[in-house]
């Protein structure tokens, strides 16, 4: 009974809305604590992870700028070799092209001088062989026709000087005659 | 509670005021609550410190959570309603309106602690007058007299009306803001506590004092235990509601005590 009377005086002491001191002291103290730890410990290693964080992705977008710039320039120089390369291909093929005609046209011309050689030499050895061929057949044929007159005639004639004289008038005739045969044909 | 007897005796006020226990007869006398308000306190300083350790730009899981908390209240609140530049110099104290509030709350609904550390008047008031003295700062800084003269006699109104209007804006501007910052606070706190314990405490009554006596209305504490964890998760939303509330409430009042017009 008595503490029930203690209880419900010590009851009436207290008011939810009137503020005690203790109360009031550890509401400050505990807001300005947890005040201190945001100012001086979080919000400056938050800020400080932010703009890292803000940096890196810059930095980020600056490299693939970067990248892609240097990719850029790589390509065009690729373009360039490129260009260069396929006029110098083209270039080097129409050396060959006139290399080849040239070379082709030399070798005609070689050839039709060869065949011109081979063809004057030709001609050249036919015609020694026929003046061979004809000067051993006067020959022969003189000595046969001296032969031949020789017989005929026997020795009534073989000492005579006019007689061999003739013979011989008698062959260049011959000669001649035949000679303008071959040129008229 | 008196559990002696087979009565049903319910929670009261008398809850919010137990007896000191720590620095007893000095101004820094320490009863129950104050202890666990100050654990709040402890905890979030520890939390805060190790949270935001050694940051790395690709966070893990831990850093994830903290740098989303930090940034909500840093994003969503401050910078949205301040815009860039004040949310960022009223940073700190939003940032810490919200995580002080949050952690003392949060209490209720933590065994063994089961009470908030914010359910005396002290820090809700405390905190109130902090958002009070903050927008006249804010709005003084800002534009001098003129808030005063904005904030008194609102302009683009005929004079005469000013005799009735004033009076009204003193009170709804610097009187009822910081009222209502306390006892919105204070009384979501008070009531959710006393809810709790009511079904607590009802919930032993039935289970444990009438049930043993083959009274079987004693079962209606099955429902009364159901209701107690719906209520339960209910107080940690109302939790981070209320810290929401206070954080962002100051915000606008800054914005409000800045702005040009009126």
């Amino acid at each position: 009974m008595n503490t029930t009377l203690v209880a419900a005086a010590s009851e009436s002491e207290h008011s939810l809305l009137i503020p005690e001191l203790p109360d009031l002291i550890w509401g400050t103290v505990g807001f300005v604590v947890v005040l201190l730890t945001f100012i001086f410990v979080a919000l400056p290693r938050l800020n400080k992870l932010l703009d890292a964080r803000s940096a890196a992705i810059e930095g980020r977008i600056d490299e693939a700028k970067h990248a892609r710039e240097e990719a850029e320039n790589i390509l065009e120089q690729y373009q360039q070799q490129l260009a260069e390369a396929r006029t110098e291909a083209g270039r080097i093929r129409e050396a060959a092209r006139e290399d080849a005609k040239r070379i082709r046209a030399d070798l005609v011309e070689q050839a039709q001088a060869e065949a011109a050689r081979v063809v004057a030499q030709a001609r050249t050895q036919i015609q020694s062989e026929r003046d061979a061929a004809v000067q051993s057949l006067r020959a022969e044929v003189g000595s046969l026709a001296l032969d031949l007159a020789s017989a005929v005639v026997a020795e009534h004639l073989a000492t005579d000087r006019n007689a061999t004289a003739f013979v011989d008038r008698f062959l260049a005739d011959l000669e001649i005659e035949h000679a303008s045969d071959g040129r008229v044909q | 509670m008196a559990a002696d007897d087979s009565g049903f005796v319910a929670p009261t006020i008398q809850q919010f005021f137990p007896g000191p226990i720590l620095f007893v007869g000095t101004p820094f006398e320490m009863n129950r609550i104050m202890v666990i308000r100050m654990l709040a306190v402890i905890v979030l300083v520890v939390w805060l410190w190790l949270g935001t350790r050694n940051m790395k730009l690709v966070p893990g899981r831990f850093q994830v959570s903290v740098e989303g908390l930090l940034g909500f209240v840093r994003n969503n609140i401050a910078i949205e309603t301040l815009g860039e530049k004040d949310g960022k110099r009223f940073l700190p104290v939003i940032m810490t309106m919200f995580f002080l509030v949050f952690a003392t709350n949060i209490t209720g609904p933590i065994p063994p602690l089961l009470i908030p550390g914010s359910s005396v008047i002290g820090l809700p008031l405390v905190l109130a007058l902090i958002a009070w003295v903050l927008f006249i700062y804010a709005g003084f800084r800002k534009l001098g007299w003129t808030y005063l003269k904005n904030a008194l006699f609102l302009p683009g109104v005929p004079k005469v009306l000013y005799i009735l209007l004033t009076p009204l804006e003193i009170l709804s501007t610097f009187i009822v803001r910081p009222v209502t910052l306390t006892l919105r606070l204070l009384m979501n706190m008070v009531s959710g506590h006393l809810l709790l314990a009511l079904v607590y405490a009802a919930s032993s009554f039935f289970l444990f004092t009438l049930l043993p006596q083959g009274n079987f209305l004693g079962l209606i504490g099955v429902g009364t235990v159901a209701f107690g964890l719906v209520y339960l998760v209910f107080e940690i939303f109302v939790a981070a509601l209320q810290a929401y509330v206070f954080a962002f409430l100051t915000a606008i009042y800054i914005q409000l005590a800045m702005a040009e017009e009126h």
